[in-house]
């Protein structure tokens, strides 16, 4: 006789085993250490960092190398041993025109102050296979001078030039300056406010905000950006401990800051302006800034009374839609079991059948 | 903020996984949790939200329930996961193992016994009595999300008691079918007040709901929400003075134990697709074919 299946526990213990075997790969392969992963697999180590909500790359790269190299698995990694850290206190707002850069660029003007640098990009390669690599080839040697420029002085952002003649909005700092809300603490709830957004955004999975912001560019929702600037470097960390009341740096970050200036026809109160869509992530995460950016913007539209038809400009569906984690999890739940739905569903099926069967068989009889 | 007894936690004492807190969330996260939860008790099904944490195991697997069993288990307690009503599916086998290792109370799979009982998609067939608790894993804790998909509009409805449209989804269902096309996840009125998604059991099981002696919680991890049913409220499931609320019967008893009283799962034993119903609650089963006398022989 067929016994309903036991033995989970076992077969558990066993999925481990094989899923260990298969991380590892061929044993006669040396094994990938952390720190490889960490100084090799940068960009990875930075997405996972950004929406893991944690800025450590060493523990980064340890969760790529215990997902097998999968992101998303990554990042829940991250997030579940960030769920247990206590939360000390608040950083002091980060000032990014203070940021000591390795890249910016702008394109809204060929020059500008601090000028344009290009810095480690893969935008201008020729994505062609380097078979170098392949080979465990060292790459053609580069001159130290050019390979690291590392601007120093304060670079003011486009948007403050520009509000220099009052053609953008502007946000001073509310005047108290209050905490913005946590949402690793607070559930999300809506309507939200810019700050809420923002979090959820710079959490939200790259993947979602890429094909969201690309669908602002195709006609649902029209924005007309423009790349004011796009920062990467460093910039310190700042703490005011109650007992000493003035700001100490507590180590620097690595940043992507990416500021979009759009247009914005206005209103009946606001003569036209430039108006801003604003992307942050860890690490060199350009594309995700960029994208955050887009998203940041279309998601403005009910504050500035643009009508809001477009998927992007719908606060609901981006920030309930966004987090990997969320989205991952519950998609995937599906290959849990389902024999109690199902089979209640197979019995609706059945009585419907057998109702339509009658009622085919009663209509055969009246004709 | 933390007193003796929060950090006086008993993992020292049972040794197990001393890496995590007993029963793997901080004291505070779990204190927010059960604030949630009295406020919940305080309001019979509306959905309180609450700070959920991500925990080691994905969203729609269970996190809602776990934390809300995490923030409710102490070390006294005896514990039982059921998934589809059974102890020994995977995802109760892990969840079990979850709490073994980060609490190290006793678990059990007698219904009677435990006194947490942490569940996806079933309650159990043996009637629950006072001091226990049944814990819910629920995926979409708001009834309406299928006809409304904005919170801030079933917020209002809720607020309301604005219930108009379950009940034309209800009707049509009877226009187009004859009958309530609604199998599981079966909508219910909570103390005659708020609507409330059951979680996905199937509307066999929905009467049990109704004043059950225990306390029933929900937890929604994902949406980040929880609700409860105390003990003794009344829970009753939508339906119409012509067409009342009706349970699925088989025709079939199960082929173990040969209950004609238990929700039945269909199996398909062979490639000519010979069918066999069989108890979907492994306890409930268990007992019926242990029977009476071993019953008390293992007590």
């Amino acid at each position: 006789m067929y016994v309903a299946v036991k033995g989970g526990e076992a077969a558990i213990l066993n999925s481990y085993r094989l899923v260990a075997e298969q991380r590892r790969g061929d044993p006669r392969q040396p094994e990938l250490t952390v720190m490889q992963i960490r100084e090799q697999l940068k960009l990875s180590v930075d997405r996972v960092m950004t929406e893991g909500s944690v800025y450590d790359p060493e523990l980064a790269a340890l969760a790529i190398k215990q997902a097998s190299g999968d992101l998303v698995e990554a990042i829940f990694l991250l997030r579940a041993y960030r769920a247990t850290l206590p939360r000390l206190g608040s950083t002091c707002p980060i000032d990014t025109s203070r940021m000591e850069l390795v890249r910016r660029i702008s394109a809204t003007f060929k020059d500008l102050p601090g000028g344009q640098v290009l810095g480690p990009t893969y935008d201008y390669t020729q994505r062609l296979l380097d078979f170098t690599l392949l080979a465990q080839g060292e790459p053609s040697a580069i001159d130290p001078a050019v390979a690291r420029p590392v601007v120093q002085e304060p670079i003011p952002r486009v948007v403050d030039l520009l509000n220099q003649e009052g053609l953008i909005e502007t946000f001073p700092p509310p005047s108290d300056d209050p905490s913005p809300p946590d949402l690793t603490r607070e559930p999300l709830r809506f309507p939200a406010n810019r700050a809420t957004r923002l979090q959820n955004l710079a959490r939200g999975d790259e993947g979602f905000l890429l094909a969201m912001a690309y669908s602002t560019q195709r006609g649902y929702s029209h924005s007309h950006p423009f790349v004011g600037d796009i920062r990467l470097g460093r910039a310190s960390i700042e703490i005011i401990p109650e007992e000493l009341g003035f700001p100490i740096s507590i180590g620097d970050i690595e940043l992507t800051e990416c500021e979009m200036v759009n247009q914005f026809g206005g209103s009946k109160t606001e003569p036209p302006q430039f108006t801003r869509g604003y992307g942050l992530a860890f690490g060199h995460s350009e594309r995700k800034a960029m994208a955050m950016s887009l998203v940041d913007r279309a998601l403005r539209a009910g504050e500035l009374g643009e009508p809001v038809e477009s998927p992007a400009q719908m606060e609901e569906f981006v920030l309930s839609h966004s987090d990997s984690l969320e989205s991952s999890g519950f998609v995937q739940h599906l290959k849990l079991p389902h024999y109690v739905d199902f089979q209640s569903e197979l019995e609706l099926v059945r009585k419907m059948r057998a109702e339509a069967g009658r009622s085919r068989i009663s209509d055969a009889e009246d004709a | 903020m933390s007193s003796a007894t929060d950090s006086d936690s008993p993992q020292q004492a049972s040794g197990i996984a001393p890496e995590v807190n007993f029963a793997y969330l901080d004291e505070r996260t779990k204190r927010m949790i059960r604030r949630a939860i009295l406020k919940a008790v305080a309001i019979p099904g509306y959905q309180v939200p609450f700070g959920s944490r991500e925990m080691p195991l994905p969203y729609g697997w269970g996190t809602g329930g776990i934390q809300v069993t995490a923030a409710v288990i102490g070390p006294a307690d005896r514990l039982k996961v059921i998934d589809q009503g059974s102890d020994d599916t995977v995802n109760a086998v892990n969840i079990r193992r979850f709490f073994e290792r980060t609490t190290g109370v006793r678990t059990t799979t007698d219904t009677r016994e435990a006194t947490l009982i942490q569940t996806r998609h079933r309650i159990p067939e043996k009637p629950l009595s006072e001091g226990q608790i049944l814990i819910y894993q629920v995926p979409v804790p708001e009834p309406m999300q299928r006809l409304e998909p904005r919170e801030s509009e079933t917020r209002t409805l809720h607020g309301l008691a604005e219930y108009g449209l379950m009940h034309v989804k209800l009707y049509e269902d009877i226009a187009r079918y004859g009958h309530i096309a609604t199998t599981y996840d079966y909508p219910v009125l909570v103390n005659d007040r708020y609507i409330m998604s059951p979680s996905p059991i199937p509307k066999f099981d929905n009467p049990k709901m109704d004043r059950n002696p225990a306390l029933q919680l929900f937890g929604a991890g994902r949406e980040k929400r929880i609700y409860a049913v105390p003990p003794y409220t009344r829970v009753a499931s939508l339906g119409f003075e012509d067409h009342p609320f009706e349970i699925q019967r088989w025709s079939a008893v199960c082929a173990l134990c040969g209950a004609n009283d238990s929700f039945l799962d269909e199996m398909i034993t062979d490639d000519a697709g010979t069918r066999l119903h069989v108890c979907s609650d492994s306890d409930y089963c268990k007992t019926r074919r242990d029977g009476p006398e071993q019953q008390e022989h293992a007590q």
